[in-house]
This record gives C-alpha cells, structure tokens and sequence, in this order.
C-alpha cells in the first residue's frame, strides 16, 4: 500500500482503492451474498417477507435429492459436462501442438484466425448453424444419404449427441489456447532430444509434452467444463426432451416457477459443482492455484 | 579409486557389475558423406560435402556462425535429410530411417536435458524407451552418474545442477543409450571459460574411455583445436580443409583456413617465379618467397601467410633464405610471456595492400630490445615458414 502511494500519490491510491473495493463488493460479493440468503430462505408471497414464516431453511438444497427428475438432469449434466470436456481435450489437444510446435508461424497465425472467425458470430446464431446442420431433414443427412453412406435419415437432434457437438465446437477455443499457451514455451529441443533418444512420438508426448502442458490442460478442462455445465443456448436450441441440462431448470425456477429462492439454491449447487471440479483437476494434474493464474 | 585431474575416477572399479560391461561400447562405427548437399528453399547451407569418419574418432567441424556445422550434424542424426548425397554409418545407408532408430545420440547446442524429471530419470530416458525395467534403468543411471562424478545427484532436478552438472548429465543421457556415434553441438558454448576448459579435458577423457565416435561443433579454434583428432574447417557450407590439428595450423589449405585459424600476416602479389616446390611473389614489400603448397602458376595472384611467430628481427645480413621487410613500429602490445608487435610499411601504404598491417610476435625472454614506436626494424621470416596460396577469400575478423 505504501509502495502503492509512493508511485501514484494519494489520491490516485485511494481512488484505486475504492473503486477497486466498490467493484468487488457492489458487483461481486453482494450479488453472492443475496443469492445464497435468498437460497436459505422459503419462497413467500411479499406480505409473509418478514413474517413469521420468513425463517432460515435447507429445503431449498433438499428438494434437488427428492425430486427424482430435477436430480437425473443434475447428474446428465455432469456427465455431460465432463465428456464435453474430454471430446474437446481429445480434438483440442492435436490442434494446440501442432499450432505451438508444428506448424510455421505464419500458418499458425492463419489457422488460429480461422479458428477465431467463427467466434465473432453470436453463439446463438452458431448454434442455430448446427441446428440447421443437423436437422432430420438437413444437409448433413442429405449429403450422406447422396453417398449412400446412410440409407434413412438419422434422428441427431433427439438425446445427448447434438448438445455434445454444439457445446464441443462452441468451447473448442477455451481449451486450445490454455494448451497452446502451455506448449508454445516447450523447447523444442526437448521433443527432438526424446526423439533422438529413441522415444516413439506416444512417448514423447506422455513423457516430455503433455507435463509440460499440463496446467495449460487443466485451465482448458476448467474452463470447459464450467462453461459447458452452465451453458443455456446450447442444450435449449439443440437439446431435447430427453435432454435437458441443469441450468434450463435454474431457469425454470427463476421465471416460470417465480421461485427465486429455489432457483438460486440449484444455482448455488452449480457453483458448489464447478469449485469441486476445480479441486478434483487441480488434484489430478497436481498443479497450483499460481500455475493454473499463469 | 585413482582420480583423475578431471574430477571423476579413472578407474571404474564396481561399474563392471552391470552384466559385465564397461564404458567401452562395443564397435563404434564410421560414418561417411558421400557428397551431401542440404538446401533450404534457395539457400545452399551445406555444399556437396565429401568425407570420412573413421570409428572411435574425436572429429571436429570448425567454422564461423551459420556456416552450416548444426546443419551437418542434424543430417547425420536424422532431423534433416539431405537434398543430395548419401549418409552412411557401418556402411548402411541412412536414408529414411529416423533419429529415433540411428545408432546416434545427440547433445543439443542448448542441451535440453528434461527438466520435470530429476537427474537419473534424464538419465535413463533412453532405458525407458527402450523398456528396461525400472531397478535396473535405476541402477545404470547410477553407474553413468558415477562415470561422471555426479554420484549423490540422482534425485535432484536438472534446475538444481550447475552448468557443468547439466552439462555432464547431457553427456551420461546420451552414453546412457549406448550410441555408436556422439553428436555434440557446440555443447560448451554456454559456459564461461574456466569451466569451458575444464570440460574440454572431460569429453576428451569421456571420449577415450568410451570408444565411441565423437562429432564435434565449434566455432571456437582452440576447443577444436586441442581436443579433435581431426578438424573439418567450414565456410559458408564448403569444407575447406580436413586436417590433424597441427596440419590445420601449419600447413592451411585455403586463404579462409590461414586467416580463421589463428593470427596471420597476409601478403598479395603476383607470382614472379615457380621452382618445384618453392614459389616467389612480387609484392609491395619487394619479392616474398615461400611454399607452394597447392601449385600456383607464374603469372597468377597470390596470397603469402606467415604467421607472426615466425617473424624476426634481423640484423645487418640475415642469410639469403630469409624473406626480409623492412618497417616502422607501430605499437607494441605487452602480453606477458609475449608481446605483439604492430608494424607498417616504412615508405608508402603498400604493405596494407591486404587491408592488414603486419603483425610480429616476440617471445619475453629477455632480448626483448627496448623498442621505440616509429623506429624503423628489419624483419623477416624463413621462406619454409610462408605459405603461398591462390588468392580466394579470407575469414572475417
Ligand atoms: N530450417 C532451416 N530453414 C532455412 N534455413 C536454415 C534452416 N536451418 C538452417 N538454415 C540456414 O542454414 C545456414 C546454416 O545454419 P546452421 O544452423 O547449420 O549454422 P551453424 O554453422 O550451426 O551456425 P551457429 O554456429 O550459429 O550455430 C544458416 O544460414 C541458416 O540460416
Ligand atoms: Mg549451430
């Protein structure tokens, strides 16, 4: 603090400091703070607020356990959310090497624009694209049933398979650059010394590659899947009745329900979610809380 | 156990035990360019190289920055194929086998030892490949550890060592795979020069205990110089000579090879007369006489070298085999067991004809004569201590 008014006076300082205080308390910890009173306490009509009924209670949390369908869109989710992750790692994994160690930079730079492109288009209108795509009667099908590769039209949009393919192309770029990011400072050397040493490429990327990139991984997965368990467009526009994703339930809760009580307990336990799930990759990749910063 | 001035034993006592074998790897092997060319889009980086080496050798490729020495070397380890030629090792064509499956192993100009693994697990990263279980990849690490006298060593991280430690363990990562051939890029260059001189008489004793064929890349004369067998000298992807270190000095095939090679003086002109092995140029310090080495004709340019220790003061008469000049002293740097002295041409600028003055050296024992800048000295030199050579390109200074 004191290097702090050295450099910049005091009243730079304590502008910084307020507006820095202001910011977080107006725009982060209260917002928190109101969803997780409003959590603890029931859904009441605005006479009862205050009331003798308007006391502190866990049913909100309880009710996700004992509504049997809320609790299976909660554990798809997950699910979901995970194998999104693990599909993206798989795809994003070749392209951020070859990307940061392959490719010359100038071809790295145009593949990482192509790459890019796509995303200054709304995700909405993204994923409407696929929408498109993958109708019963859409192009997809129609191109394979005019190579005869399929006989009848497959049915993409019904169960879990079209949200995976809209969430893995809507969170590609979020896995890719913490990878890339991670691999770009790998020498080189070191793949050829392990190469010359004998190593097969699957060991040079169990042994040398991939713990290099390792919290460039565990950024991708976090993010990823923090992303994809709390996405809304994706699983409304492209899921189906047998699909739904946690966060359509949220919804639910919050604007046709009126249960903002309610809907900010499930919200709550989202968040719970993804903090467990940065613990468990932080464990599994055995990085810190300063690697994943980087 | 009898160390050696390097710093690790000589005597390998107890490293026999692992089944028997000793540093010694079994039948190192030559290696042949069979006119290699290597180009980069347009750019000739290595121009129909032609050369053997021969197994257990300690070779040197010699030259100034980007002359294409990595280049070579990253084509006998696999990373690149030539254009043209053919590479051989034992005798096999190399063509399309990969560095992964050459019986090489190469040490990075940046070492690039594996630094989330600790030392032994570096070490026997080749073992590993290999799947040699891990007691006994443990156990080799060991020995190699010991070979290079970094025993207690084995758990620590790379990032723990100092540059001479990584440097070593460099080494025991590449012996580790028992190659038939060691290819070394400037792996000294990054240390200072005390520790540089140290490692010089390390690899050469690795070198020796090993067996194993050494190729070895410098720019700098005085490492290839002390510790090769034999040096390859480079320029802008040509070799220009494959000499025995002495050879190389004394005897310089090329105008490059006289200059990149120590200091020399450097006399043009133009050949007056050829009598068998002898040649005589005229230059601006009167007629010069001195080997012929490689059969100028009369009438051709020419460039004399001699070096500066073999210049003399002469007095009065010195014998008629003596090439004499006569010039003022410039300036005279004292070095101690030494003295360099900077001489110029007495009357006109001619003997800067070769855009350098001339440079004596005089050895400090005690005739070392008081000598005065301006004063006008007799030099000379023998005509057996010059070399005449065709004019052609000198090395940059
Ligand atoms: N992959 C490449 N693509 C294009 N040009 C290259 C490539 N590799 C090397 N060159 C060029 O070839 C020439 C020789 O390079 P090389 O690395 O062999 O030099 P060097 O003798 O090892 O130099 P240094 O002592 O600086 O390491 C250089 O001019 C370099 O620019
Ligand atoms: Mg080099």
């Amino acid at each position: 603090m004191k290097d702090l008014v050295k450099r910049y006076g005091l009243m730079l300082t304590s502008y910084m400091v307020v507006a820095s205080l202001v910011w977080i308390v107006l725009l982060v910890i209260l917002p928190y703070f109101m969803m997780v009173n409003y959590s603890f306490r029931p859904n009441l009509v605005a006479a009862d607020i205050g009331g003798p009924l308007d006391h502190y209670t866990i049913d909100n949390y309880i009710t996700l356990f004992q509504n049997q369908v809320h609790f299976h869109v909660f554990l798809n989710t997950i699910w979901g959310g995970a194998l999104v992750t693990f599909i993206c790692l798989c795809v994003c994994y070749p392209i951020a090497y070859h990307l940061a160690k392959v490719a010359t930079p100038q071809r790295a730079a145009f593949l990482l624009l192509l790459l890019v492109i796509p995303f200054w288009i709304n995700e909405i209108l993204r994923t409407f694209a696929w929408f498109i795509i993958l109708a019963y009667q859409g192009p997809l099908n129609a191109f394979l049933k005019f190579f005869h590769i399929i006989d009848k039209p497959i049915r993409y949009l019904s169960g879990n398979g079209a949200v995976m393919v809209g969430m893995v192309y809507a969170f590609i770029l979020f896995m890719v650059f913490p990878i890339y990011n991670a691999m770009e400072s790998l020498d080189k050397n070191q793949v050829e010394a392990a190469r010359d040493l004998g190593a097969p490429t699957w060991r040079i990327h169990w042994r040398v590659v991939i713990p290099h990139a390792k919290p460039g991984i565990a950024v991708g997965c976090i993010m990823t899947f923090m992303l994809a368990v709390s996405s809304y467009a994706v699983p409304s526009i492209l899921g189906s009745t047998n699909s739904r994703w946690f966060t359509e339930i949220i919804y639910q809760w919050f604007f046709e329900g009126q249960n903002w009580p309610q809907g900010s307990a499930y919200a709550f336990i989202l968040l719970l979610l993804c903090i467990i799930f940065i613990l468990v990759m932080m464990r599994v990749f055995k990085v810190g809380l300063t690697d994943i910063a980087k | 156990m009898a160390r050696s001035p390097f710093g690790f034993p000589l005597q390998l006592s107890g490293c026999n035990s692992y089944q028997g074998a000793d540093y010694r790897i079994a039948m190192s092997q030559d290696i042949q360019l069979d006119r290699v060319t290597m180009r980069f889009g347009d750019f000739v980086a290595v121009k129909d190289v032609s050369l053997t080496i021969h197994a257990g050798e300690f070779f040197s490729f010699l030259g100034p920055s980007g002359c294409g020495k990595t280049t070579i070397l990253r084509m006998v380890s696999g990373f690149n194929e030539p254009s043209e030629g053919v590479i051989r090792i034992g005798g096999q064509d190399m063509a399309g086998i990969g560095p992964n499956k050459r019986p090489t192993a190469l040490i990075f100009q940046n070492l690039a030892l594996f630094p989330l693994m600790t030392v032994w697990e570096n070490i026997a990263f080749g073992l590993e490949v290999r799947g040699v279980p891990k007691a006994k990849r443990r156990k080799r690490a060991e020995e190699l550890l010991d070979l290079i006298a970094l025993s207690g060593a084995a758990e620590k991280r790379v990032s723990e060592l100092s540059g001479g430690q990584r440097q070593r363990v460099a080494i025991a990562r590449a012996l580790a795979v028992e190659p038939k051939v060691m290819l070394l890029d400037e792996p000294l260059s990054a240390l200072d020069l005390k520790l540089r001189q140290h490692m010089r008489a390390e690899l050469r004793a690795i070198q020796r205990r090993t067996g194993v064929t050494f190729i070895y890349i410098t720019h700098d004369q005085g490492e290839a110089l002390t510790m090769s067998d034999r040096v390859a000298v480079m320029s802008q992807g040509v070799i220009q000579q494959i000499s025995k270190s002495a050879e190389i000095y004394n005897d310089p095939a090329t105008p490059f090879v006289a200059t990149f090679v120590g200091e020399n003086n450097v006399f043009r002109g133009q050949v007056k007369a050829v009598d068998g092995d002898w040649a005589t140029i005229e230059t601006g310090h009167g007629q010069l006489r001195g080997r012929n080495r490689n059969g100028v004709k009369v009438g051709e340019t020419a460039l004399l070298f001699a070096r500066p220790e073999r210049l003399n003061l002469v007095n009065g008469d010195a014998g008629a085999e003596m090439n004499r000049l006569d010039l003022t002293l410039g300036h005279v740097d004292f070095e101690g067991s030494f003295a360099n002295l900077f001489l110029r041409s007495g009357d006109s600028q001619a003997g800067e004809q070769a855009g350098r003055g001339v440079i004596m050296q005089m050895s400090n024992d005690g005739g070392l004569p008081r000598l005065v800048p301006g004063e006008k000295l007799p030099v000379g030199f023998a005509a057996e201590d010059a070399v005449i050579l065709a004019d052609g390109p000198l090395a940059a200074h």
